[in-house]
């Protein structure tokens, strides 16, 4: 029976051992969310920007050697650091867990990255170009950033809305008591991963396959982590912004040698 | 006792008058390069506004850099204002009395200079009508009192009134020197802005009350307006370096540190350039010099607590921006360089030279210490923002670093411009050493001889 006041709430689980750093999450973000082409300019500037961006590190010396990788993108915490530093309440937290940035409001004062653990909120420096055929694929659906002001990952909400409309629209009423199904509201990052290293899902709805996940973290929250079922944790756990957004450890079946 | 001969009444108007009835040679030369300066940063800002902040150096990293630098730096400039002339006035201070005016009218100045800094760092500045002032109450748009960038505007709105409030009612018994020695137009504005003041013993009074009123009133915001500024950086949870609750006392002191040794270099300039020997005499340099190393030492005090509660919960990212800071290291800029310099500018050097009394009557080194303190306190605000954010968390992956560009250089550098083209042109319409204030020191300062012992001849009751 869903929650009438919360319909949905939306979270996110990264297989961390799944993940092969491939960066088609990346690029299917750059398309579905119309961000500006990272040119050379850009990258030297330091002002390259991804909605979702793949952390690569390295562990053991050369030649022993292993590259790990980590998603990282918006954690939708549910203690969000960046929202209530905006004084024109740009950022705020929606009914459907999302933390949702309103690009008209903001005025750019930058302090939601400033107070943003994961460095996930990317400020727009220069007005958004594109090559002039790639504007016609730029996604209707998704605003067009002007310059100077934040942007981050919504967990493309505009995907979520489209779900909503079609079950609206098969049933002729508004969506009450019927649930969209899964699949039909996946963001672009989750819908292009090859190895479905990310998995999304409604945590209202008690059939998805993300709750298992959230459940064990909930239950063992903190200090009590070491007792967790599931490989699950939380990034930064300590800062007690409870992200919306769980990492599955990596099990190495061959580990470094002197390696952790 | 004071130092320092009584001057008859007619010849502290002269002296005092002198810079705005007459016209210095220098004077406009030097007011219109000023001026070429702070036109330079003005197409500067129009050319960011128009292009972007693309032009400065920030990255997606390190969000505020020279701007937020330099705004925190103005506002602590300003706190020398309320520092002489009210709390001074309230400990019954002699000797601030020259430096009273001077100290106000830089709070406002840098005030204003301060409050420009933030608007022209946000990415659409034209829309600061939305959370700092006026509100857009029509559409039911408020801005988030939760943030500290609201209580920010606050702060400093109420700060500038009360400043100004308290420069104009100190200004009040000039301006009607002023009237009875002036002709034409300025005349009608003299006598317009001296609102009847006749000098009668309730007009007195009055002003005295008011005076000594908002000095008390002022107080809390003095405190409350470097602390409000701080908290924009004590809640930034993110930001390792940042969240200390240290902070609000740390700025306090640095700003009168800093505010400070900038009037003791502006009453130095002005004595130099208006000839004021007389007024702005060396007891006086003297007497602030021993104030500063106290306060100079305090602030020294809360710059080493800061450090050491950073490291006393030995956390790991916290650990990795301190040894940004302080540890050699293959990072681009060498902050633990600049970290020595700034120490050493803003605290071991300006001591020492305001250690011997030979040195602090030296108006040469003088200068050379509060000039140093305050490209150290500059410094030191730099050095406690940009390494928090370029070196933000564990995960080292968007570790970055920061490199301002000639805009931001030019704009900082304008700041300084403004403020001192602003001081000189106030200087040339109002009186900036209060010709009252001498008046009534000199008044308290007259002896008589009663019998075989010498006693002041007037008292205050206040």
């Amino acid at each position: 029976m869903p929650n009438a006041e919360h319909p949905h709430k939306w979270g996110m689980v990264i297989d961390l051992d799944k993940c092969t750093g491939c960066q088609a999450c990346v690029v299917a973000c750059q398309a579905e969310n119309n961000i500006p082409i990272n040119t050379k300019d850009y990258f030297l500037q330091r002002r390259a920007y991804e909605w979702i961006r793949i952390e690569r590190y390295w562990e053991g010396e050369y030649p022993n050697i292993k590259a790990r990788f980590m998603p990282v993108l918006c954690q939708h915490c549910e203690n969000a650091p960046c929202e209530p530093v905006c004084p024109v309440y740009a950022t705020y937290h929606n009914e459907e867990g999302l933390n949702v940035q309103v690009y008209n409001r903001c005025v750019g004062t930058r302090y939601c990255i400033n107070n943003c653990p994961y460095q996930v909120r990317m400020f727009n420096y220069w007005h958004p170009n594109w090559p002039a055929r790639l504007e016609n694929q730029l996604n209707p659906d998704v605003t067009v950033r002007t310059r100077g002001i934040t942007e981050k990952c919504t967990f493309c909400v505009q995907r979520i809305r489209r779900g909503e409309i079609e079950v609206e629209a098969r049933g002729g009423q508004r969506l009450n008591d019927e649930r969209i199904a899964g699949g039909n509201y996946d963001p672009a990052c989750v819908q292009a991963c090859p190895t479905n290293a990310l998995m999304f899902g409604d945590l209202e709805d008690q059939g998805t396959a993300i709750k298992p996940y959230f459940d064990d973290v909930n239950a063992h929250p903190g200090h009590g982590e070491h007792d967790r079922e599931t490989r699950g944790y939380r990034l930064l756990e300590e800062m007690n912004t409870r992200p919306s957004v769980i990492y599955l450890k990596k099990i190495d079946q061959y580990p470094l040698k002197g390696g952790h | 006792m004071q130092e320092g001969k009584v001057l008859p009444a007619a010849q502290v108007n002269r002296d005092l008058l002198r810079s705005i009835l007459e016209t210095p040679r220098w004077f406009w030369p030097v007011v219109s390069l000023l001026g070429m300066v702070v036109l330079a940063a003005a197409v500067t800002i129009g050319i960011m506004v128009d292009r972007g902040l693309g032009i400065t150096g920030l990255n997606y990293k390190v969000v505020w850099g020279f701007f937020i630098t330099n705004f925190v730096f103005w506002i602590g400039i300003s706190h020398a204002g309320v520092m002489l002339s009210a709390i001074l006035r309230l400990a019954k201070a002699e000797w601030r009395r020259p430096a009273t005016r001077a100290a106000e009218v830089l709070t406002i100045f840098s005030l204003m200079t301060a409050m420009i800094m933030p608007i022209i760092h946000t990415g659409r500045p034209w829309r600061i009508l939305y959370w700092a002032f006026p509100y857009d109450f029509a559409r039911g748009v408020w801005p988030n009192i939760r943030t500290p960038l609201v209580w920010d505007p606050s702060a400093i709105l109420t700060y500038l009134t009360s400043s100004t409030l308290f420069v104009i009612i100190a200004l009040v018994p000039d301006f009607a020197v002023l009237r009875d020695r002036t002709t034409g137009w300025p005349k009608i504005v003299y006598t317009m802005l001296a609102m009847g003041w006749e000098g009668n013993p309730r007009q007195w009074k009055l002003q005295i009350i008011a005076g000594v009123l908002l000095s008390a009133l002022i107080l809390p915001v003095f405190v409350s307006v470097h602390s409000i500024v701080s908290w924009d950086f004590g809640m930034a949870v993110a930001i390792k370096s940042w969240h200390s609750t240290v902070f609000a006392p740390y700025f306090v002191v640095g700003a009168v540190h800093s505010g400070v040794s900038a009037v003791v270099f502006a009453m130095i300039l002005l004595r130099w350039a208006y000839g004021w020997q007389d007024y702005i005499r060396h007891e006086h340099i003297d007497a602030l010099g021993r104030l500063l190393i106290v306060v100079a030492t305090g602030w020294f005090y809360f710059l080493v607590m800061e450090i050491i509660f950073g490291i006393y919960g030995l956390e790991g990212d916290e650990l990795a921006v301190r040894a940004l800071q302080f540890l050699p290291g293959d990072h681009g800029v060498a902050y633990n360089v600049w970290m020595i310099i700034f120490v050493g500018i803003t605290y071991f050097l300006p001591v020492i030279l305001w250690l011997p009394k030979a040195w602090r009557r030296n108006l040469w080194i003088m200068s050379a210490a509060c000039i140093s303190v305050n490209v150290g306190m500059w410094l030191e605000r730099y050095l406690l923002f940009v390494p928090g954010q370029a070196n933000k968390q564990f995960q080292t992956f968007t570790w970055n670093d920061y490199l301002p560009q000639w805009p931001e250089a030019l704009i900082v550098g304008a700041t300084f411009a403004f403020v001192s083209m602003l001081m000189l042109l106030f200087s040339r319409v109002f009186p900036l050493v209060p010709l009252y204030d001498i008046k009534e020191g000199d008044i308290l300062k007259t002896e008589m001889q009663v019998g075989r012992r010498t006693v002041p001849a007037t008292f205050r009751e206040d």
